[in-house]
C-alpha cells in the first residue's frame, strides 16, 4: 500500500498534539478550550452589542443626550483615569475579544475541515456526494462561518463610517453622533447595509448564544429547556432594537432636521453648541 | 457412505480426565487454588498467551492475564472487541449475593444450576461458578458498570427465568452490553499499558500443535487477506457458541463455530453438540429472506397469555376468533405453572401446535401472546410501563400494534450448551489449549438457566482461567515459543492458502448464504425442538448431500487480497456443515430426553421429557479423525454427590 | 402484517479500497417484502448480484438488533436512515414506498477511511477509549459491590451515557466530523459514578486530547443527536466541555494525580 493510503487499523492522527503549555495557555491548545474561549468572548461581544444598542436608544431621547452619552464614554473613569483612557482600555478589550473569537473560529474550522478530508466539500462544508438531509442543524448553525465575516466586514465599514469618518456620505462631524448617524442612515443603501448586517448578527447570535451554553457546559436539566428560548429572545431583542434605527431613520421618525446643532460642521463649534444646550437644560 | 461410517465408534472414558480435585465440593476450589503450581510474577512476562475472541469471556480473560503480567495477544474478527455478541444479552447476570435476604446462597445457586441443567453438568465446575459469581458483581461494579440501583443507592435485583430467589443483577435491558463494555474497558487499559497486543479483524482459521502441545494459531487478516501465524505458550478460545448452525437464530450474523471447530479438527474433543437452548419468546420469521430472529424478554410471559385457534388452518384475524375457539394450551396442560413453564417446555409445545397446523400469522409459524386480559385488568399504562420498550420493538419489527392485536411469537435458537470439552482447569484435550465461555461445554449441562450465560463467561475469564493456566505454564518456564517459521506453521498456512484458492476457483452458481440457509432448514426441522431416530438419520443424509452440492457449486465472488465477506462466510459455512453432522449423531446416540434435547421416543405418558440416568448420565465428547471418518464418541461419567437427581414436573 | 412487496432503485456507493476514488452504481431492487429490514434487502440484492456473477456490495453488520453498532450506512443523506432512534439494521422497508430512489453511502470522515464499498474503519474510536475509557481496578481487587452506594439518579444517567453503541453515526452526521457525542458519552459514563472520580480529570483530558487528534470540532449543530440510534443526549457534550476546562485547572492542583 502506498504511504498516502489510510491505515485501517492504526489511523493516522489528523493533528498532532504539542507539548502542554503552562496554564492557562494549555486551554487554548485544545479545540474544546478554543470553543470555551469563543463562548467567553462571545458573551463579552453580546454584552457589547447590547450596551451599544442601549446607547443608541439615546437617539430617541434627544440629539443633545446622544452627545452627552458619547462624552460620558470618553471621560469614563474620571477622575482616576485621564480622558479616553478607560474608553481605550475597553476598546482594546473588545479588539482582543474579536481577535480571539475569530482566531478560535478559524482554527477550529480548519481542524474540522481536516477531519472531514476525503468526504468531499461543498462550499467549505463536508458533503455527501449522494446528498445530505439535515435533521437538526438549522440555517443559523450552518451559516456561522458566513454571518461571522459579514458582521466583521460590516464592522469595518461601520467604524469607517461613524468612528473614523472616512466616508463622504456622512459629512462626518466629530462630537455629533446624532448628526452622523442620521446623515448616514438617511442614505438608503447604507440603511439597507445596516439591516443586512444586523440580520446576520441576529442569526449569528441565535446559534451562538445557544452554542455558548453548550461550550461552557452550562447544563442543568431544570433550565436546559430555557436555553433555546434565551438564545432566541436575545437574538430577537437585538434584531428589533438594532433594526429600529435604520428603519425609523428612513421613516423620518429619527430626523436629521431635529438636530439643533446641524449648522455647525466644525467639531469644536458643534461641541460648543451641544454644551450650551446641555447647560440650558441644567446639566 | 458405508454403514460403519454412520455408526460412531465407541470408546471408554479413559481418554477424558476431568481432573476434578478430591474433597468436599464446598472447599474444593479454595484448596485447589493453593495446590496449583504458580508462575512467579517476574516470570509471567516470559510467557505469551493467545486469546481468541473478545466477548465477555475473552475480554475479561485477556485483561486479567495482562494485569497478571503475561504477554497477551488478543484476536477478534470484529473491528473492535466491543462488538462481540455478548453485547446483545438483555436480561441480567446471576450472583449468589443474597442482597435481598431471600435465602439465596452459593449452594442454592449451585443446586439450581445443576437441576436447571437437567443433571447433565459437572458438579465441581458448577459449584466453582456459583462461588465466584459474587466476585463478578464486585468487579463489575468497581469498573463502573451502571447496574440498576434502588433509591438508597444499593444494587437492585430481580427474579429471572423462574428462579425462586431474586439474584439477578441488571442494567436496564442491556446487561450484556454493559458487562462487555466493562470487560472491554479493562482490556483497553491493558492495551494502553502495552500488556495486551490487540489484533482486530483477524479470524482464527487453525490451531497449531508441535509435539502434541499447543504452539500457536493461524489467522487470516480480514482486511488484506494475508494468512499469518502467531505463536504462544498457550491458546485460549473464547469464540462463542454454534447457534448459527440453525441459520435463523438470535445469534449475530457473524457468530460461527470456526475457531472451535478448527481446534476440534486438531484434537480438541467436542462435547454434547446436541444440546441447544431454544428460547420461546422470539418474533417469528416474516419472510423467506429473513436473516435472523429477534428475542424478546421472557418476562412477557408473566402477563401475556399464549394461545392458538382450536381450528386447524384458521385464517381469521385474532380478534375475530371467539373465546370458545381459542386454545390456551399451556394453561390447559400445565395448570400450576401455566404460561410460566420452563423455556424448553414452552418451546416444544409451541412447535407441537404449529406442526398440527394451528399456527398463526401469514406464514402460520407462530402462536399468540395475548395481552388483552392484562390490559383490561391493569390498564394500558401499567402494561406500557412494564413492557413499553419491548412492545415498541415488536411494533417496529412486525409493523403491528401489540396493544391492539396479540403478539405472535415462536421459539428460536438462542444458546448452545455444548462446546469444546474441557477439564476442571478449562483445558481442552489439546494440552495448552483452553476453552472458556459459551465455547466450552462445562457448566450448563443440557439446559442453561436465564441470566447464567453472562455469569459463566465472566467467571471463566476473570476468576478461573487466570489461575488454572498458571498450572500448565509453570512447567514450561524457560521454553521459547515455537518460531512461526517452523514447518508446523508453514504447513498450516499453506493449507489455508489452498482452501482459499479452492473456494475462489469453484465459481458455482449459489452464494454461501444460500447453502447456509438450506443447511439451517434441515437442522431446525430435524435437530430442533423435538428429535427422533428416523429424522436424525435422515438429517445426516440430507446434510451430507447439501454439503456435497455446496462444495461443488458454491460461488465466492471477490478476491483474497482485500476485505471479502463472502470468503469469510464460506469458511464458516463449511465448518457448520461438519458440525451439523456430529450434532445429529450426538442427538441420535443420546436416546433420552434432557433439557434442550428432546427425543420423541423418550417421554413420559404426559409428553414430558424423560431422562435415562442409568445409560446417559454422562458427557459425550467427540474425537475427530479426518473428514472421511466418523468421529469417536467418548464418555465422561457424571457423578452427583451433592444434589439428588429428580424428574422435573410442572403439572 | 401484510405480504406486500415494493420495487426500489438503489444508488449504492462502490469503492474497491481505501485508495480508490469510488462511484455510485445503480441497482434495481425488485419484489422487496415490506417486512424485510434494510440490510435484508441488501442481502437479497447481493444474492441476486452473485447469481448474475457480479461482485456483491460489501457492508458490515452483525447483531441486527441495534446493539452491537457494527452496521452503518448513510441512507438518503441521513445516518442510519430516516427514523429517529434506530440503527440501520432496525430500519424496515415499510418505511419506504414503491418506486423510491434510495442512495446508500458509507460514513464519511478522515478518520473513518473506507475499507471497501460501504464498510469503513472506526479504529479511531478504540484509540479514544484506550486513552482513558476505564476505571483502574485490577481483577480481584474490588471491594464489595454494595460498599459504595451510587445515587439512583447518577446510576441512571451513567446508564443513559453507557447506552452508546459506538456506531459512529454521530461523526458521520456531523458537518464537522466531530466525535463529541461519542466521546462525551464514554467519558461521562465514568465521570458520573463515584467509582470514576479518582481518575476523572486525567481521564477527561486524555480522552478529549485523543479525540482531537482524529476528529473535528463540535459547533453544536445537534445533528449527532438526531442521528444517534440510542438518542444519547447533547447534555453529555456540555458535561464534557465543562469537565475538560475544569480538568485543566484540577490537574494542575492535583499534580500528584498526574501520570
Amino acid at each position: 500500500m502506498a504511504s498516502t493510503m489510510p491505515n485501517l487499523r492504526d489511523p493516522q492522527p489528523i493533528r498532532t498534539r504539542k507539548k502542554d503549555l503552562p496554564f492557562p495557555l494549555n486551554i487554548w491548545q485544545s479545540a474544546v478550550g478554543r470553543k470555551w474561549v469563543m463562548a467567553i468572548t462571545g458573551i463579552g461581544l453580546i454584552g457589547f452589542v447590547l450596551a451599544h444598542m442601549a446607547g443608541n436608544f439615546k437617539l430617541y431621547d434627544s440629539p443633545a443626550a446622544v452627545h452627552e452619552y458619547a462624552e460620558t464614554l470618553r471621560v469614563l473613569g474620571k477622575p482616576i483615569l485621564p480622558k479616553y483612557w478607560a474608553l481605550w482600555i475597553l476598546r482594546f478589550g473588545l479588539i482582543a475579544m474579536f481577535g480571539l473569537h475569530i482566531a478560535a473560529a478559524y482554527s477550529t474550522k480548519e481542524l474540522s475541515r481536516k477531519a472531514s478530508d476525503g468526504a468531499g466539500f461543498i462550499s467549505g462544508e463536508k458533503s455527501y456526494p449522494g446528498g445530505r438531509e439535515y435533521a437538526a442543524a438549522n440555517y443559523a448553525s450552518r451559516t456561522m462561518r458566513w454571518t461571522g465575516p459579514i458582521i466583521m466586514l460590516y464592522l469595518v465599514f461601520h467604524l469607517a463610517d461613524l468612528t473614523w469618518g472616512y466616508l463622504p456620505h456622512t459629512d462626518y462631524v466629530y462630537g455629533d453622533p446624532f448628526g452622523n448617524v442620521t446623515r448616514s442612515l438617511g442614505n438608503l443603501p447604507v440603511a439597507i447595509l445596516y439591516v443586512i448586517a444586523n440580520v446576520a448578527l441576529a442569526v449569528h447570535i441565535f446559534h451562538g448564544a445557544w452554542s455558548m451554553f453548550q461550550s461552557l457546559g452550562v447544563n442543568n436539566p431544570k433550565y436546559n429547556q430555557a436555553r433555546r428560548g434565551i438564545a432566541a429572545g436575545l437574538a430577537g431583542v437585538i434584531l428589533v432594537g438594532n433594526l429600529s434605527f435604520p428603519i425609523l431613520t428612513q421613516a423620518g421618525v429619527i430626523d436629521a432636521d431635529d438636530n439643533p446643532c446641524r449648522e455647525f460642521v466644525d467639531s469644536d463649534a458643534n461641541t460648543e453648541c451641544f454644551e450650551d444646550i446641555l447647560a440650558k437644560e441644567g446639566k | 457412505m458405508t454403514a460403519t461410517m454412520d455408526t460412531p465408534n465407541k470408546a471408554t472414558s479413559s481418554a477424558l480426565n476431568s481432573k476434578v480435585p478430591e474433597g468436599d465440593i464446598a472447599t474444593m476450589w479454595e484448596n485447589h487454588k493453593f495446590s496449583m503450581k504458580l508462575v512467579n510474577p517476574n516470570n509471567k512476562r516470559k510467557f505469551t498467551i493467545i486469546v481468541v475472541g473478545t466477548g465477555l469471556a475473552g475480554s475479561s480473560a485477556a485483561a486479567t492475564l495482562g494485569e497478571l503480567g503475561y504477554n497477551v495477544k488478543a484476536f477478534t474478527f470484529h473491528d473492535s472487541p466491543r462488538r462481540a455478541h455478548s453485547i446483545a444479552a438483555q436480561g441480567g447476570i446471576n450472583a449468589a449475593k443474597n442482597y435481598q435476604n431471600d435465602g439465596d446462597s452459593v449452594h442454592r445457586l449451585f443446586y439450581d444450576t445443576v437441576k436447571g441443567g437437567d443433571y447433565r453438568s459437572r458438579e465441581a465446575n458448577v459449584h466453582r461458578l456459583a462461588e465466584v459469581s459474587v466476585n463478578i458483581i464486585d468487579q463489575c461494579a468497581a469498573q463502573g458498570v451502571p447496574f440498576a440501583r434502588d433509591y438508597g443507592g444499593l444494587l437492585d435485583n430481580r427474579s429471572f427465568g423462574g428462579a425462586q430467589v431474586s439474584r439477578t443483577f441488571y442494567a436496564r435491558g442491556q446487561t450484556g452490553q454493559q458487562l462487555l463494555l466493562g470487560a472491554y474497558s479493562a482490556l483497553n487499559r491493558q492495551i494502553q499499558l502495552g500488556n495486551v497486543e490487540m489484533h482486530n479483524r483477524k479470524e482464527m482459521l487453525d490451531l497449531v500443535k508441535k509435539d502434541g502441545e499447543t504452539c500457536g494459531i493461524v489467522v487470516r487478516d480480514l482486511l488484506t487477506g494475508e494468512v499469518e501465524s502467531h505463536s504462544a505458550h498457550a491458546v485460549v478460545l473464547a469464540t462463542g457458541g454454534y447457534g448459527n448452525v440453525y441459520y435463523l437464530s438470535t445469534n449475530a450474523m457473524m457468530c460461527n463455530v470456526t475457531a472451535a471447530w478448527r481446534a476440534h479438527r486438531r484434537g480438541a474433543f467436542f462435547a454434547n453438540p446436541c444440546y441447544t437452548q431454544i428460547h420461546p419468546t422470539c418474533i417469528p420469521a416474516s419472510e423467506d429472506h429473513q436473516s435472523k430472529l429477534t428475542l424478546m424478554s421472557e418476562s412477557l410471559r408473566n402477563d401475556g397469555r399464549i394461545w392458538v385457534p382450536t381450528e386447524f388452518d384458521d385464517d381469521r384475524q385474532a380478534g375475530d376468533i371467539p373465546e370458545g375457539e381459542r386454545d390456551y394450551y399451556l394453561e390447559r396442560k400445565y395448570p400450576a405453572f401455566g404460561n410460566l413453564v420452563p423455556r424448553d417446555v414452552a418451546s416444544r409445545n409451541a412447535k407441537t401446535v404449529v406442526d398440527e397446523g394451528r399456527g398463526v400469522g401469514p406464514l402460520k409459524n407462530g402462536v399468540y401472546l395475548d395481552f388483552a386480559d392484562a390490559i383490561a385488568r391493569d390498564g394500558r399504562a401499567t402494561i406500557e410501563a412494564k413492557y413499553g420498550n419491548l412492545f415498541d420493538m415488536y411494533a417496529n419489527i412486525t409493523g403491528e400494534d401489540p396493544y391492539k392485536t396479540p403478539m405472535r411469537i415462536y421459539p428460536a435458537t438462542h444458546y448452545t450448551m455444548g462446546g469444546l470439552w474441557v477439564d476442571y482447569h478449562l483445558m481442552t484435550t489439546v494440552p495448552g489449549t483452553y476453552a472458556i465461555g459459551e465455547a466450552n461445554f462445562s457448566d450448563h449441562g443440557a439446559n442453561r438457566l436465564g441470566a447464567s450465560a453472562l455469569m459463566q463467561g465472566l467467571a471463566d475469564g476473570y476468576f478461573v482461567l487466570p489461575y488454572t493456566i498458571g498450572d500448565y505454564l509453570a512447567d514450561k518456564l524457560g521454553d521459547d515459543v515455537v518460531s512461526t517459521d517452523d514447518p508446523v506453521f508453514k504447513t498450516a498456512e499453506a493449507e489455508i492458502a489452498d482452501q482459499t484458492k479452492m473456494w475462489l476457483s469453484l465459481n458455482g452458481t449459489k452464494s454461501p448464504e444460500h447453502y447456509h440457509r438450506e443447511l439451517g432448514k434441515v437442522v431446525v426441522d430435524r435437530i430442533g425442538m423435538a428429535r427422533d431416530k428416523v429424522g436424525l438419520e435422515k438429517a445426516i443424509d440430507e446434510i451430507t448431500s447439501i454439503e456435497e452440492e455446496f462444495k461443488a457449486n458454491v460461488r465466492v465472488k471477490g478476491d483474497a487480497t482485500s476485505m471479502n465477506t463472502e470468503l469469510e462466510k464460506v469458511f464458516r459455512v463449511a465448518d457448520f456443515f461438519e458440525l451439523a453432522k456430529v450434532k445429529a449423531r450426538d442427538a441420535l446416540v443420546r436416546e433420552e430426553s434432557c433439557g434442550g434435547h428432546f427425543r420423541v421416543e423418550s417421554q413420559t405418558e404426559e409428553g414430558e421429557a424423560l431422562r435415562d440416568d442409568e445409560n446417559f448420565s454422562h458427557v459425550a465428547a467427540w474425537e475427530w479423525h479426518d473428514a472421511d471418518t466418523v468421529q469417536t464418541r467418548h464418555e465422561e461419567q457424571l457423578e452427583f454427590n451433592n444434589v439428588k437427581l429428580s424428574q422435573r414436573s410442572y403439572k | 402484517m401484510s405480504e406486500q412487496t415494493i420495487n426500489l432503485t438503489l444508488e449504492v456507493w462502490r469503492q474497491n479500497g481505501p485508495g480508490d476514488g469510488g462511484r455510485f452504481e445503480t441497482y434495481e431492487a425488485k419484489d422487496i417484502s415490506v417486512d424485510a429490514s434494510f440490510l435484508e434487502m441488501l442481502d437479497l440484492v447481493n444474492e441476486r448480484l452473485i447469481e448474475e456473477d457480479k461482485t456483491p456490495v460489501t457492508f458490515e453488520s452483525d447483531c441486527r438488533e441495534g446493539i452491537c453498532g457494527t452496521c452503518s450506512l448513510m441512507i438518503n443523506g441521513q445516518a442510519h436512515g430516516p427514523n429517529k432512534g434506530q440503527a440501520t439494521c432496525q430500519l424496515h422497508m415499510r418505511t419506504f414506498s414503491d418506486g423510491d430512489h434510495i442512495t446508500v453511502e458509507p460514513w464519511r470522515a478522515a478518520s473513518f477511511p473506507v475499507i471497501k464499498d460501504l464498510a469503513v474503519s472506526r479504529a479511531a474510536f478504540d484509540k479514544i477509549q484506550q486513552a482513558g475509557g476505564y476505571i483502574t481496578v485490577s481483577t480481584g481487587s474490588a471491594p464489595d459491590a454494595n460498599l459504595i452506594p451510587v445515587p439512583k439518579e447518577a446510576a441512571d444517567m451513567a446508564m443513559d451515557a453507557a447506552a452508546c453503541i459506538g456506531c459512529g453515526a454521530c461523526v458521520a452526521a456531523c458537518p464537522n466530523s466531530a466525535a463529541q457525542l461519542f466521546t462525551s458519552a464514554k467519558i461521562q459514563q465514568f465521570n458520573l459514578l463515584p467509582q470514576g472520580q479518582a481518575e476523572r480529570w486525567k481521564r477527561t483530558e486524555a480522552m478529549v486530547d485523543t479525540m482531537e487528534e482524529y476528529f473535528g470540532t463540535c459547533t453544536n449543530h445537534g445533528e449527532c443527536y438526531e442521528a444517534c440510534p440510542k438518542e444519547i443526549s447533547l447534555d453529555f457534550i456540555a458535561f464534557l466541555n465543562r469537565d475538560y476546562v475544569k480538568a485543566k485547572i484540577k490537574n494542575r492542583k492535583l499534580a500528584g494525580q498526574k501520570s
